[in-house]
């Protein structure tokens, strides 16, 4: 084995996995973790552990692997981490543990993410769960949004003893996890599901089709249901559109709207209740992981798929991992391109979007250069689905019917590294702070905001 | 789950339920509406808010079976349960926040078009318990098709029955009977109007010339109900605006209907063809003329 290099890990083939839900990564198996595992220096100062937003305990864990102590390695990351299954697919480890490791300087980084998916998914198959602290303090906290903040808020205040519901407003349990990140990247049945179920076993109850702000308040929850703490992880908010003609057409969707339809409706599946547009050729505008979500989506469904976005391929904002993956499966990109008009048919429905190439001039204000127009170069895209994957700004739901919470110009909740809001006994953390950001740094939002709730509530 | 304390059928495929939902009905104000889902897996469906009972914490609701999703609600019979019921969703009606004083020096009008009775019901009763009383048009295509009547005799000022084919009450379409308000020498001050969008467009056609600040009720195709998804987005003045989070009332003068109709559109096909093949099997191919499948 070359020690430089990454213990290669099996995928689905880019032909096949273009054509099903299925997840594109298989794992390790036990013998290709323990290889892995035994890549690592063990360094004293672990760097990775810098790079983690939940502080996860890295190179005890990996040694654990390394000498086959699968359930050792389980409860080890579960001291920092409720949702392992979750962020050993989902996080840009490139750009944080992994983007750390010492083994990266000369070679590949351990490959730390796979690691903990393998082990979070050894611990599913042998019914290993965290334990519920017997030890109650009989103090209430509310939890709003059950995505990644407030799971992993609640899950570190029950493993601290405290009573701790969570409030959802969907049917669903699992925010962004549930509506937004598809199935082939993050199993809803196998690993969503049975992450909260494991937050359950610490004792944390869950109450669905509450939407705080409209079925009850904050004020109320404190005032007359006797929460002593709240912590909001309501998550990102309103789709953003561009304000270009024909935006309103129909065929035009927001990728919230499109993803939502694909994974909480369950509308790939056909026999699904609710409808989802299937175009011939799909466009989806925007550079993010959602747009990538979005248009490796659009692609199963089998539609033709272009991502168009106004920057180089270097400031693509999704994870190199979605974008290797998008292309390998047949994604066209567009870069330096930018739509500037939707075009309608006869019946009120997209025909195509009509599209200028971009240069880029003087970094802007982001440090990344920013995009100018080249006058002349317009030209159109035929397509029948439009979907538009540009950002969120914060739903006014909570803030606006919570006396004395504060948000900012961008209408983000104000909040402080350990989750203190301007109101009393009041956190939050995650997108509903922050803005549209990944599922780990939401995480690591909670576990801050469950320390400060719970140094609050001891003082 | 949320269990059905009363169900009926008020007209020919349209049904009423009277659903336990306390944390909805301790908050909820006429204007705003609830998302259901009748099963596990079933479809999510807004549904304008029909009546609340604050002490016994229920909230009712009226459905007209017009797809599959609707047509597997209407087996729901009372002690059943809805599997999802949330809200209240989106903005209570204005005047539920205007000064009583100057509300009671107010003549408004409602003007109801089919399922939209239901809806327009709150309002009223509202406005009665507050010592004020709206005329209310209620309009249907036909006598059998009228809904509510007794209902909201109890709560409007003077009530209006009309029906497309003259079987009941007053003969002719809704805005016929606001035209012959107006020659009979009526007039008002607000007009509320919760209905099809094609009869809301009329009616604000209607009191565009009238000079009559009108409110309408858009019910726009919806997913997650909280903003999150702006599947009901509409244009309203220059504005695009959220149905379910700035709205789903807003200035019918200022509404793109047409836009709003094509947006409603868009799944037809499917729906209604999903609709008639769990009632008929599969013998539908398009040509009925509604489906709009004539390709």
């Amino acid at each position: 084995m070359d020690v430089m290099k990454k213990v290669p890990i099996k995928e689905q083939e880019p032909k096949v996995r273009a054509t099903n839900f299925e997840e594109v990564c298989l794992g390790y198996t036990k013998e290709e973790a323990m290889e892995e595992a035994s890549r690592c220096l063990n360094c004293k100062n672990p760097l990775c552990v810098q790079g983690c937003p939940v502080s996860i305990h890295i190179p005890d864990f990996i040694k654990q692997v390394k000498e086959g102590d699968f359930e050792g390695a389980y409860h080890t990351i579960t001291l920092s981490s409720s949702l392992p299954a979750v962020c050993g697919r989902v996080c840009p480890q490139e750009t944080q543990c992994e983007g750390k490791c010492v083994r990266g300087i000369k070679g590949e980084a351990v490959s730390i993410g796979k690691l903990e998916r393998f082990v979070a998914d050894w611990a599913f198959e042998n019914n290993v769960h965290p334990k519920e602290n017997p030890n109650k303090n009989g103090k209430k906290v509310a939890v709003i949004g059950s995505g990644p903040s407030g799971l992993s808020c609640a899950g570190d205040l029950a493993k601290l003893g405290y009573d701790v519901t969570v409030f959802e407003a969907l049917h669903e349990l699992g925010g962004v996890l549930v509506y937004g990140i598809p199935e082939f990247r993050l199993p809803k049945e196998r690993v969503v599901k049975k992450e909260i179920e494991n937050v359950k076993a610490l004792g944390v109850k869950f109450e669905t089709n509450v939407i705080i702000g409209k079925s009850v308040t904050i004020d109320e929850l404190i005032e007359k249901e006797h929460f002593d703490a709240v912590f909001i992880g309501s998550g990102a908010g309103l789709p953003k559109f561009m304000g270009i003609p024909g935006e309103n057409l129909s065929g035009v969707f927001s990728a919230n709207e499109y993803l939502t339809r694909s994974n909480l409706m369950k509308a790939f599946d056909p026999d699904s209740t609710t409808p989802i547009m299937i175009g011939k050729r799909t466009v989806v505008v925007g550079g993010g992981n959602v747009a990538m979500d979005a248009a490796r989506t659009a692609l199963r469904l089998g539609s033709e798929t272009y991502i168009v976005y106004r920057r180089s391929e270097a400031e693509l904002p999704a994870r190199a991992e979605e974008v290797h993956h998008a292309k390998e499966e047949g994604i066209e990109f567009h870069l330096l391109t930018n739509p500037v008009e939707i075009l309608e048919d006869e019946n009120g429905w997209v025909k195509g979007i009509k599209c200028i190439k971009m240069e880029l001039g003087e970094p802007d204000a982001s440090g990344r250069r920013r995009p100018v127009e080249i006058a002349g170069s317009e030209y159109v895209i035929d397509c029948d689905v439009v979907i538009m994957a540009l950002g969120t700004s914060p739903n006014p739901l909570i803030s606006s019917t919570t006396k004395g919470l504060e948000i900012n110009g961008r209408k983000c909740i104000i909040a402080e590294e350990n989750g203190a809001t301007t109101k009393e006994g009041v956190y939050a953390g995650g997108d509903a702070v922050t803005g549209a950001a990944t599922v780990i740094l939401a995480m690591g939002a909670g576990r801050a905001a469950a320390k400060g709730i719970d140094e609050y509530l001891n003082k | 789950m949320y269990k059905i304390l009363e169900a009926k059928e008020l007209a020919s495929n349209i049904f009423e339920w009277v659903v336990e939902a306390p944390r909805c009905a301790a908050n909820c104000e006429p204007g705003q509406f609830v998302i259901v889902r009748a099963f596990e897996d079933a479809e999510r469906i807004p549904l304008t808010i029909c009546d609340y009972d604050r002490e016994k914490g229920t909230v009712t609701i009226v459905v007209q079976v017009i797809g599959e999703g609707t047509f597997l609600m209407s087996s729901l019979k009372k002690g059943d349960y809805f599997h999802d019921f949330v809200g209240p969703l989106g903005r209570p009606s204005e005047f539920t926040e205007e000064d009583i004083e100057s509300l009671k020096n107010k003549k408004i009008l409602f003007v109801a078009g089919g399922l939209g009775t239901a809806p327009v019901y709150p309002q009223v009763k509202w406005l009665h318990e507050h010592g004020i009383a709206a005329d209310v048009i209620v309009g249907a295509k036909t006598k059998d098709l009228v809904i509510m009547e007794e209902e909201m005799k109890a709560v409007a000022g003077t009530l209006y029955v009309t029906t497309d084919d003259g079987s009941y009450g007053r003969s002719g379409m809704v805005t016929k009977v606001v035209e012959d308000l107006y020659a009979e020498g009526k007039s008002y001050d607000v007009c509320v109007t919760i209905g099809p969008m094609i009869m809301m467009k009329f009616v604000c056609l209607l009191t565009k010339k009238l000079n009559l600040h009108t409110i309408v009720s858009m019910n726009p195709i919806m997913v997650d109900g909280t903003g999150m998804c702006g599947a009901c987005r509409l244009k309203v003045g220059d504005e695009i605006k959220f149905a379910c989070v700035d709205g789903p009332e807003f200035d019918g003068h200022l509404v793109d209907f047409d836009q709003a109709m094509k947006r409603q559109q868009m799944y037809k096909t499917k729906e209604g063809r999903a609709y008639l093949a769990a009632k008929e099997g599969n013998t539908h191919h398009g040509g009925c003329g509604n489906c709009g499948g004539e390709e």
